[in-house]
């Protein structure tokens, strides 16, 4: 019996480097270009961080911008005056922040849940936890206790998931059918409650309210809302970012990944109940903003392939960047009429999505 | 020569029904063991035991003298690597992307894959002749090709136990063929343990040491291919009539008929199951 030339021959020196024949245009599982993939999109953060922040009715420049970021950190005296002052710092600053932290967790939560369920199509709002949040906040929204709406919504996402699991359980094993279907009986009867509540007890200008949260706005963010977000970032999201060397084991299934050693039921639940308190910190700040979490994973996997260790962090800076443009854009496009950023990022995401979708389906 | 994996009472209970029951096994390095049997005699499930991947109720499986089950998890999948039938992915992934997986267990969050990982990825690439694809995605491949990086991954782990779960499935003749003697070669010459669960009694009369045949969880048969695998024995395990023939310097080859009386066969496989 004969075999083939490339199975005989078994070279006396491993190669130092896998050889690229360029076959097929997506070299993507090269390293190289990651850091300058990362380094690019960290700077990118940066300027849209500072050009974000002069946009909007009140001119600054954002020479103007850095001075007074400065004076608020101890450094000079600010050039402003006390209400441009006061709109650099208390409301522009901590809005676009607060844009860049949702973004970067909402991306990394769906990147993480993508892997975990093995479903491309997953988002960080998969297990009910998008309605779970905005029961939370409708409810006190009616009841006017808008004080306590962070941590009601944050409370109500919590609830959406134990629900999920419960219904998803029993044992650990998890499925990733069973619980996304969970998920989904968990969402429906969630928002029929929401939709009751607002049925039953909203009037008038709290239904503006509502409607601004159920659509995801960044426009109450101020230094707590940042404080929150970045906190959950901190605490949650950046865990999560080490762990994408077990998100990969994930690749070809839950065997595949015991057989790497992966404790595998273990991992998901733990993958699962971080994504969903990563999204719930982020839902408590801007209500459920969608497709940051489901688009912005699949763009840039596009680009740099499916390692979670270089996808993690890439998406985290991506979807950092995309908030702050899409909540820039939701608040001056229409001025003086501001838009919720849901609506913007579901106007760019759906048609992204779909192209996203069409080039999959050519490509395989 | 010594014993590698040392199973003892190894029975699997799950939906009501003892998937093994009760097997014994005794498997050598620089062998290839065949695991044989009908659908559903617990191939895949003994397998997964082998591999590190499920516990067994009861029983016990020793590897290299120490309890399998007592070890860690990493520490199982740095000794056995496992390469399942159609195992696929959901998200895209290049060639060279899933044969890196295989170092998972030798590495750690903190400690990404170094140059030592990226020159045993690269050699695995190419021991399993699968360099020339390596940055092309694994659903532009076909079949053969897909498996031979399934190979390359579970090569990447550096293992010393290698289990395959039907390695040929969806394979031509002759890429069955090559695959089949590339995991021959490693056992000899490399001294792997190599276990595979085969359908075609064929490729284990060619190209395994030793082979166990399940039949309803149960070990009816093991030893060499050519002494296990009689006309008896297949009848009563498969339900088939076979004829050996015998060739001049190489393997013999089975031909398989439906039998002509069905009688026959359940008496067979009833004695079997005694």
């Amino acid at each position: 019996m004969t075999s083939t030339p490339a199975l005989d021959q078994r070279p006396s020196s491993p190669h130092t480097g896998p050889a690229r024949a360029g076959r097929g245009s997506n070299a993507r599982g090269s390293a190289v270009g990651t850091p300058l993939a990362a380094a690019l999109l960290t700077l990118g953060l940066v300027a849209s961080l500072g050009a974000a922040v002069t946009i909007g009715p009140a001119d600054l420049t954002l020479g103007e911008v850095v001075a007074s970021v400065l004076s608020h950190l101890g450094v000079g005296d600010s050039p402003l005056s006390a209400i441009r002052d006061g709109i650099v710092w208390e409301l522009r600053l901590p809005r676009v922040l607060t844009a860049a932290v949702v973004g970067a967790g909402l991306a990394i939560a769906g990147a993480v849940m993508q892997a975990v369920t093995r479903n491309p199509l997953a988002d960080p709002f998969l297990l009910g936890l998008s309605s779970g949040a905005s029961l939370g906040a409708v409810a006190v929204l009616v009841l006017g206790v808008t004080v306590l709406l962070p941590a009601a919504a944050f409370l109500g996402a919590l609830l959406a998931l134990i629900a999920a699991l419960v219904v998803a359980g029993p044992g650990a094993s998890l499925a990733p059918s069973r619980t996304i279907l969970a998920g989904v009986a968990v969402s429906s009867l969630f928002a029929a409650l929401t939709s009751l509540v607002i049925f039953w007890s909203a009037t008038g200008d709290s239904y503006r309210e509502i409607l601004s949260w159920l659509l995801g706005s960044l426009a109450g963010a101020r230094w707590p809302a940042v404080a929150i977000a970045a906190g959950a970032l901190l605490v949650v999201g950046v865990p999560l970012l080490l762990g994408g060397r077990l998100l990969d084991a994930f690749s070809f299934g839950d065997t595949a990944a015991a057989a790497l050693g992966v404790d595998v039921s273990r991992t998901r639940w733990t993958m699962l109940v971080g994504t969903a308190l990563l999204t719930g910190g982020m839902v408590a700040v801007s209500g459920s903003i969608g497709f940051v979490g489901l688009v912005l994973p699949h763009a840039v996997r596009l680009v740099v392939g499916a390692r979670h260790r270089v996808l993690l962090p890439l998406s985290a800076l991506s979807g950092a960047i995309f908030l702050v443009w899409c909540d820039t854009a939701a608040r001056t496009l229409f001025d003086p009429r501001e838009l919720p950023v849901g609506i913007v990022t579901a106007i760019i995401g759906a048609p992204v999505f779909v192209a996203l979708m069409t080039r999959a389906r050519r490509v395989s | 020569m010594s014993v590698m994996i040392h199973g003892r009472g190894v029975t699997v209970h799950r939906g009501g029904r003892d998937i093994v029951d009760g097997v014994d096994v005794d498997i050598r390095p620089g062998q290839v063991t065949a695991v044989l049997g009908a659908n559903g005699a617990g191939k895949s499930t003994l397998l997964r035991v082998l591999a590190g991947v499920d516990a067994p109720t009861s029983g016990t499986v020793s590897v290299e003298g120490a309890d399998w089950f007592g070890r860690a998890r990493r520490s199982r999948a740095r000794i056995a690597a496992l390469v399942e039938q159609d195992a696929a992915a959901e998200l895209p992934l290049t060639v060279l992307a899933a044969v890196s997986l295989g170092r998972i267990p030798w590495t750690s969050a903190l400690r990404g894959p170094g140059t030592a990982d990226e020159a045993l990825v690269a050699d695995a690439l190419s021991v399993a002749g699968v360099t020339a694809f390596a940055a092309r995605t694994l659903a532009s491949l076909s079949g053969g090709e897909r498996q031979r990086v399934h190979l390359a991954r579970a090569l990447a782990q550096t293992p010393r136990v290698l289990l395959l779960d039907e390695p040929t499935n969806h394979l031509d003749v002759r890429a069955q063929l090559t695959s089949l003697a590339l995991v021959s070669r490693l056992a000899r010459d490399d001294g792997l343990c190599v276990v595979a669960a085969l359908h075609d009694l064929n490729h284990a009369m060619g190209f395994a040491d030793h082979v166990i045949v399940l039949h309803e969880g149960r070990v009816v048969a093991s030893g060499a291919p050519g002494e296990v695998l009689t006309p008896a024995l297949i009848s009563a395990a498969w339900g088939v009539t076979a004829t050996v023939f015998e060739r001049e310097g190489r393997h013999p080859v089975i031909a398989f008929d439906l039998p002509s009386s069905a009688e026959d066969t359940e008496l067979a496989a009833d004695r079997l199951s005694r």
